[in-house]
């Protein structure tokens, strides 16, 4: 990090921080860090934030980390300026991620807990800890706050059962489970105290948080003054970070990924959708199914969008399919498990050329891996997996706000080239929370290709018959919905005719096969570059830097600030990696002096696939796939190594709680 | 014009063996559909995979030829996305009750107003003759090394636990019986499942048509077969749930599964059980969404004519909005 000289007292950072709440999973977490990151937004500031958590309802360790600028943001960094906490778990785990001249919040009472009776922190830690501490004797919360402060951290104890009495005096509320709950904006309340924000943010926020809802805005209110005064009275000084509103220009949304997506298929004319629950797709569907009728421009009557929970991922690829062939773009979303089951129906979608989109939200695999943790190790599967050869298109958006535009651009990559397409992105995109200017829909173009889907005949010559796979130039054919007049038509997972019956006959086969297959060559020859790859920074640059998908934030500001003094360094983000724009890869690539790959696996899936489709063996692999995003400081200290020299030919990054 | 059987074939050639259930099956799909002069376009069959799958293909209907046991949930998505087809499904025993079972019970939950037809044969045929989910526990048919391990499942009693709200079972070679079960079974405002009892002449020797026809029974018949299969209807059986008129779901339910462990020399065909009283999940939608008739999933304009999209998505991010 670069060097700071902080004192309490003079206020020398403004507008920048990053700062985590921390506690018991179902103990208020979200609401603290939703409280936390509105009042920032509404007081015209960026927020970019994170939720960590563990696959568990009630009690295991869960965090939230927010990043303020008074610019946008897009990743977060190592480190945090403000740590508060609900409970000694939050600081066991997190007092080390303090930086300099930072602040804990904590209660008191917890201060003399031991270490060894939290029952939730892993072994692994706790020893660790016997070692670290090993002079210290008993090793208590106590020890690890003194350890903090000796690094220049700031402690600052607030006894949340005395302010919630305060609170309970004030109000009249005595049920301890509902005072209990107020915790959450009492934290947030004393970070904000510390940073010198305005209370009216924080209040208008709560009213916000809990929907307008008196009985419970107007007493956690009450907590946040009661808290505002406390920290006023108790810690003269603050600390080194203030917060201010700033003015802002246009409107914004303060959203995460699954809203983004939702909202991005709702505009692209998504109207049949279908799920199993899994983590982190589902919420998704259900936001999507809360918004099941909405009203459409020019028209008086409302559109509605049907969203489907079915009985298994099976049940869900199929029945998306289903509504694809009445007619309705449709779509189902999942993770890695879920993924994997589809398989078999998404080569179904192949063989009979249906346009169905599949967003699957990678999070750590194998198997049942670690469900909340994020992890980019489902590209190859997505490529690969299915029986046989058959085309799909494969889109990986880099950024929350991409994600908006690219679930349209999925749906029309489907329908005009009449096959699957799997949009992927991941956990570290789906439960992102971050300010964004207002979506503008009209930024896209709904394109449905060659299908006749407003309900009138398909005319046909006197004697012929509805060809759903006639052999055309393009390779693509007339489609038509279900119950169209003069369309009847035959699907099957066989190899078919023309016609769609089934047949074994060798021509026929080679010639469906040149038909289904030469549709990936018209995508990339069709879709624009712009679409398929972005590339950021110096031209021939020293280090060339591939990447895909939602490490592009962490990747874009360390190339900012690396090129600053050391270098000239380019960024080349794919988006589309079926078919592969394999051309223009080479072509940047050759115009660099080396060039590294960066992603959140074990292998280097995409430095794997370069190398298929260009031939071209990456210099270096930066990989990553421990749960936890790339922040920009590991992405700035790999490149900057590899610039000076330093690095390893395969990296693999580590940070992360 | 009013549709003849002829109308309802297509050009492929069929390729079932000799003496199949399947081609009686068939003639009872094309009968019912020629009969009630549907529009050929508005009609679906979506099937499995195994022999009884080609069905679509020798069928001049829309036919959606699936994957092994998926067959209910493909034909939910195209009727949910367009409730105005008329959709039916049929597929295997095994197809719909082993590798499809989840979703032959979920669809009975959801009871989508379709019909599904299951070939009960009791072998997986194009895999020459295993054990199928219908084949009795011990029966060593054909191909089997051993007699079969695994007990049966009962369909109609699966059926009726499950949800579907028109449970009836039919006999391949009883076509005119089948082909009106079949039309009630369109007809019917729900899920609707027809269990229909058809030979294998190639894998499965024990039940096959002539033990069907009880031709082994001819010495008790005094010289005649005394076939096994008969109709409900024949003896006054009447499936048909009226709560108001005093024969509730439950009561009728429990007849019904009387009926439907008859096995040996007594098999019943016909409907077992009838409920119109359950609402089905396009009319729970339609509570939720006014318009869902008139402008399903698959009939919604999605775009203006500049191909820009026309929801309005600005109510919810004004939701959003900070």
């Amino acid at each position: 990090m670069p060097g700071r000289d902080l004192h309490i007292g003079d206020i020398v950072i403004e507008n920048r921080l990053q700062w985590c709440i921390g506690g018991a999973q179902g103990s208020g977490v979200d609401t603290s860090a939703n409280i936390f990151s509105r009042a920032c937004a509404e007081g015209g500031l960026w927020v970019v934030g994170k939720r960590e958590y563990y696959s568990n309802i009630k009690g295991e360790h869960s965090y939230f980390v927010v990043r303020v600028d008074r610019n946008r943001v897009d990743a977060l960094t190592e480190g945090f300026d403000v740590l508060a906490t609900f409970d000694e778990e939050t600081v066991a785990r997190h007092f080390d991620e303090v930086r300099k001249d930072g602040g804990i919040i904590y209660d008191p009472s917890l201060a003399s807990k031991k270490v060894a009776d939290i029952p939730t922190l892993d072994k692994r830690i706790k020893d660790e800890f016997a070692e670290r501490f090993r002079q210290s004797g008993t090793i208590t919360i106590m020890t690890l706050l003194e350890d903090a402060k000796k690094r220049g951290v700031h402690l600052f104890p607030v006894p949340y059962s005395t302010l919630l009495s305060g609170v309970s005096a004030k109000t009249g509320e005595k049920r301890q489970s509902v005072l209990g709950r107020m915790v959450n904006v009492i934290a947030v309340s004393a970070s904000f105290a510390l940073m010198h924000y305005n209370l009216n943010e924080l209040e208008s926020s709560i009213d916000h948080v809990f929907g307008g809802r008196k009985k419970l805005s107007e007493p956690n209110k009450i907590a946040a003054e009661v808290t505002y005064e406390y920290m006023a009275g108790n810690f003269k000084d603050g600390l080194g970070y203030q917060l201010s509103r700033v003015a802002t220009e246009g409107k914004r949304l303060l959203l995460n990924g699954n809203q983004a997506i939702a909202l991005g298929k709702l505009a692209g004319g998504l109207r049949f959708q279908t799920y199993y629950p899994i983590t982190p797709a589902a919420d998704e569907s259900t936001y999507l199914e809360r918004y099941e009728r909405f009203s459409v421009k020019d028209g008086d009557k409302k559109g509605s969008l049907m969203v489907v929970q079915t009985e298994d991922e099976i049940s869900a690829i199929t029945m998306a399919i289903g509504g694809a062939l009445s007619g309705a773009r449709s779509s189902t979303c999942t993770s890695g498990p879920g993924f994997s089951l589809m398989s078999e129906g998404i080569g179904w979608a192949g063989i009979n050329e249906v346009p169905v989109v599949v967003t699957n939200y990678q999070r750590a695999g194998p198997s049942t891996g670690m469900p909340t943790r994020h992890e980019q190790g489902d590209l190859k599967f997505a490529l690969y997996g299915g029986h046989g050869d058959f085309p799909k298109i494969v889109l990986a958006s880099g950024d929350v706000e991409e994600s908006f535009y690219d679930a349209n651009l999925a749906f029309n990559y489907a329908e005009r080239y009449q096959l699957p397409v799997i949009h992927i992105v991941d956990k570290a995109m789906a439960n992102t929370t971050i300010t964004l200017p207002y979506f503008d829909p009209d930024r896209m173009t709904i394109d449905r290709g060659l299908f006749l889907g407003d309900g009138t005949p398909f005319v046909l010559k006197e004697g012929e018959e509805y060809e759903r796979f006639k052999f055309t130039e393009s390779g693509i054919s007339p489609r038509v919905p279900i119950g169209t007049p003069g369309g009847i038509f035959w699907n099957t997972g066989d190899e078919h005719t023309e016609l769609g019956h089934i047949t074994e006959d060798p021509v026929i086969r080679d010639r469906m096969m040149d038909k289904r297959m030469g549709k990936l060559d018209l995508a990339l020859k069709e879709i624009p570059e712009d679409e398929q790859y972005h590339y950021f920074g110096a031209e021939n640059p020293d280090l060339l830097v591939v990447s895909w998908g939602s490490t592009k934030g962490s990747i874009l500001e360390a190339m900012a600030r690396l090129n600053q003094h050391s270098g000239k360094i380019g960024f080349l983000q794919i988006r589309l990696i079926r078919p592969y724009p394999a051309q223009a890869v080479i072509r940047l690539v050759k115009s660099a002096h080396k060039f590294a790959v960066m992603e959140m696996n074990y292998v280097g899936q995409l430095a794997d696939i370069t190398a298929e489709n260009t031939g071209l063996l990456a210099d270096y692999r930066i990989v990553k796939f421990n749960g936890r995003p790339i922040t920009v400081d590991e992405a700035y200290v790999s490149l900057k190594r590899i610039v000076e020299g330093k690095s390893e030919k395969r990296v693999v990054l580590t940070h992360g709680a | 014009m009013a549709l003849k059987m002829a109308d309802m074939k297509t050009e492929m050639h069929n390729d079932w063996c000799p003496g199949c259930g399947d081609f009686g099956i068939l003639s009872s799909v094309q009968m019912a559909l020629a009969d009630m002069n549907l529009n050929r376009e508005d009609s679906v069959i979506v099937s499995g995979i195994g022999c009884s799958a080609k069905l679509v293909h020798y069928t001049n209907v829309t036919g959606i030829h699936t994957l092994h046991g998926r067959p209910l949930p493909f034909a939910t998505g195209v009727k949910l996305s367009n409730p105005h087809l008329n959709v039916v499904v049929v597929g295997g025993d095994g197809d719909g009750l082993g590798i499809g079972a989840g979703h032959f019970v979920n669809g009975g939950r959801r009871n989508v107003d379709m019909l599904y037809i299951v070939h009960d044969n009791g072998v997986y045929g194009l895999t020459k003759g295993q054990a199928s989910p219908t084949l009795k526990l011990g029966e060593k048919t054909k191909s089997l090394i051993f007699p079969n391990i695994t007990s049966s499942i009962n369909p109609l009693i699966l059926a009726m636990a499950s949800g579907y709200t028109f449970v009836a079972r039919g006999y391949a070679f009883n076509v005119s019986h089948l082909k009106k079960l079949i039309k009630m079974g369109i007809e019917h405002k729900g899920a609707a499942f027809i269990d229909v009892l058809q030979p294998c002449p190639t894998y499965n020797d024990i039940n096959s048509k002539e033990w069907y026809n009880g031709e082994d029974r001819m010495e008790e018949g005094g010289g005649k077969a005394m076939p096994r299969v008969y109709s409900l209807e024949s003896e006054g059986y009447d499936g048909r749930v009226n709560t108001e008129g005093g024969k509730d779901a439950e009561t009728v339910m429990l007849d019904a599964i009387r009926r439907a462990v008859e096995w040996g020399d007594r098999i019943p065909i016909g409907v077992l059980y009838n409920n119109e009283e359950i609402p089905t999940y396009e009319e729970r939608m339609l509570q939720r969404m006014p318009e869902y008739m008139e402008l399903p999933p698959a009939r919604q304009r999605i775009s203006d004519s500049r191909k820009k999209p026309i929801a309005d998505i600005t109510p919810f991010m004004d939701e959003l909005s900070v």
